[in-house]
């Protein structure tokens, strides 16, 4: 049960926190038709079907009508960009089928036993008394003409500007063998919850000598270096606990994020562990049989007691469904406002976006959040969006106290976010120790800050 | 300092040369992603209400290399001097929270 303050006021079956809603501000399914309620709601027309609704909408919302935000995701990227509406006086309603949030950023230590999967879930409760409407629903459909968000329990929400940070699916067509029935027995892993502590209790039952295999995917993905992270602590975790063991890490491309400092790293800390096999050498996976626990390539078969399949993944099921998703899966955007390229009034963060340089991270969709917030809050204004700059850091362990970090700096440029020259890059090659410790240390603090500052 | 906020707003408004009007209360480009890590508790800090002066030296010694960082020095390398003045002023002038 999904809790709220005790204002909460049923509208059907969806729960909302209702300290600001208005009469007529939902409307029940059907979709062109009126009910006796939206008559008298100063909010009709966005529940009016056809072209003069579209058009009206199309406007700066009107005096006397403050201009209503719809924000679908409460992940990084959409609880960022809907608590910085809602500080800006903005009429927001997020939009979260989950009861609580599972982080994936911090998650590969869940894997590997170094802490439990409590200190990467987060309630909602906080964020719903950030000022905003939050509704625990799926959304199902969204009608960009018309300018409103079906959800899963036939509500109808109207917006004058939608927002999705709908993260990502799993791509279950793309490896043979790799359905949804497969991640049971071979877990990806790659959305925090059930699948990590899955994938925990798998590496936990290895066998003395055990083999486990680690499969990683072509570009893009979530969380580039995290397939190299994962490796890194399932080596340390092999070495220190499940002797004589091995990991075998496929990779389906031949460069990645961080490499020098991983593969320095890994060469000094677990050269008798893991073993790297990169796309030239045969590591794209061709195949999976989850019931004899076997990972095929073109070149190989390899018998697992563990297998962890990071498959392919696209942009979260409501972006193809609202019409924003390009033939690649992913939403082409706008790099100053995040406004899709294809659906005029929707704008598309974090994960599911393409974002140029910028990596699908949570870094990143915390600032794409409050960048895109800021934009979304002068469109309505009828105010130009400023050009904006955004900052990613990635830190990565590859042993408990040994951190390593990526930065980027990003800028607008040729209709996408590009490097700003000479800003970013990874951590020294040389670095001292003490300064991985440090690494390590500051990833663990920007995680407790991060997550306060988004769920807290 | 919180009472004189909004006379700062304008005069880093003015000082930067943007041409900004001085109703300009937005964040400065790059501003908004320094929170990601900069708040109140943290082990970096938070950066409201810190002299502006200061955090204009900061990102300078760390765009030079003069002052030892792990990542501020490749973040600092992405935004030139006026950039980093109107980061500075922004921060200064929203007080501690």
């Amino acid at each position: 049960m999904f809790r709220v303050h005790s204002d909460e006021v049923d509208s059907g079956s969806s729960k909302e926190c209702a300290a600001q809603r208005r009469p007529g501000d939902v409307s029940r399914p059907g979709g062109v038709g009126r009910s006796s309620r939206d008559a008298s709601a100063p909010t009709r027309r966005a529940l009016i079907g056809g072209a003069a609704a579209a058009v009206a909408l199309a406007r700066p919302a009107r005096s006397g009508t403050p201009p209503r935000v719809v924000v679908v995701g409460a992940g990084f990227g959409g609880a960022t960009a809907a608590r910085a509406l809602a500080a800006e006086g903005v009429d927001v309603t997020l939009v979260e089928a989950s009861e609580r949030y599972v982080a994936c950023t911090g998650s590969n230590a869940v894997v590997v036993g170094l802490r439990g999967i409590e200190a990467q879930t987060f309630g909602y409760d906080a964020l719903g008394r950030a000022g905003l409407r939050l509704v625990r629903a799926s959304a199902e459909a969204v009608d960009p003409a018309a300018h409103r968000v079906r959800l899963g329990d036939g509500t109808v929400l109207p917006y004058d500007r939608l927002i999705l940070s709908p993260g990502i699916e799993m791509r279950f067509d793309a490896v043979p063998g790799y359905d949804a029935g497969a991640a049971a027995v071979m877990p990806h892993a790659w959305k925090a919850g059930e699948q990590t502590v899955r994938l925990a209790r798998q590496l936990a039952a290895l066998p003395e000598g055990g083999t486990v295999v680690l499969a990683a995917p072509a570009n893009p993905y979530r969380c580039p270096p995290g397939p190299y992270e994962r490796a890194s602590l399932i080596a340390h975790f092999l070495k220190a606990r499940k002797p004589r063991a091995k990991l075998i890490l496929l990779d389906a491309k031949d460069t990645f994020s961080k490499q020098k400092l991983f593969e320095a790293a890994w060469a000094t800390l677990y050269p008798d562990v893991l073993e790297y096999v990169p796309l030239a050498a045969g590591g794209q996976v061709s195949e999976v049989d989850p019931a004899a626990m076997i990972v095929r390539t073109d070149f190989a078969e390899f018998k697992a007691d563990v297998a962890c399949i990071i498959p392919p993944q696209r942009a979260g099921r409501i972006a193809a469904l609202s019409g924003c998703t390009d033939r690649s899966g992913w939403c082409p955007i706008d790099p100053a406002t995040f406004e899709s390229r294809l659906v005029p009034g929707i704008h598309v963060i974090g994960d599911a976006a393409i974002a140029g340089a910028m990596p699908k991270s949570a870094f990143s969709a915390n600032a794409q959040g409050k960048v895109c917030a800021q934009a979304v809050t002068d469109l309505l204004a009828g105010r130009a969006p400023q050009e904006p700059k955004l900052i990613n850091t990635c830190w990565s362990l590859v042993a408990p106290g040994y951190g390593i970090s990526i930065v980027g700096v990003f800028r607008p440029a040729d209709g996408l976010l590009a490097d700003v020259p000479g800003a970013g890059g990874i951590s020294p090659l040389d670095a001292p120790d003490a300064v991985r410790a440090q690494e390590s240390a500051h990833a663990e603090s920007w995680y407790r800050t991060i997550t306060r500052d988004v769920f807290g | 300092m919180r009472a004189a906020r909004p006379v700062l707003a304008a005069l880093a408004v003015l000082a930067c040369g943007t041409g900004a009007r001085a109703a300009e209360t937005r964040p400065p480009p790059g501003a908004s992603s320094c929170t990601g890590c900069h708040a109140p508790g943290a082990a970096m800090g938070a950066l409201e209400g810190r002299p502006e002066a200061e955090i204009v030296a900061a990102l300078e010694a760390f765009r030079s290399g003069a002052r030892p960082a792990t990542i501020m020095n490749r973040i600092a390398r992405g935004f030139d001097e006026a950039e980093s003045r109107a980061i500075a002023a922004w921060f200064a002038g929203r007080g501690a929270r």
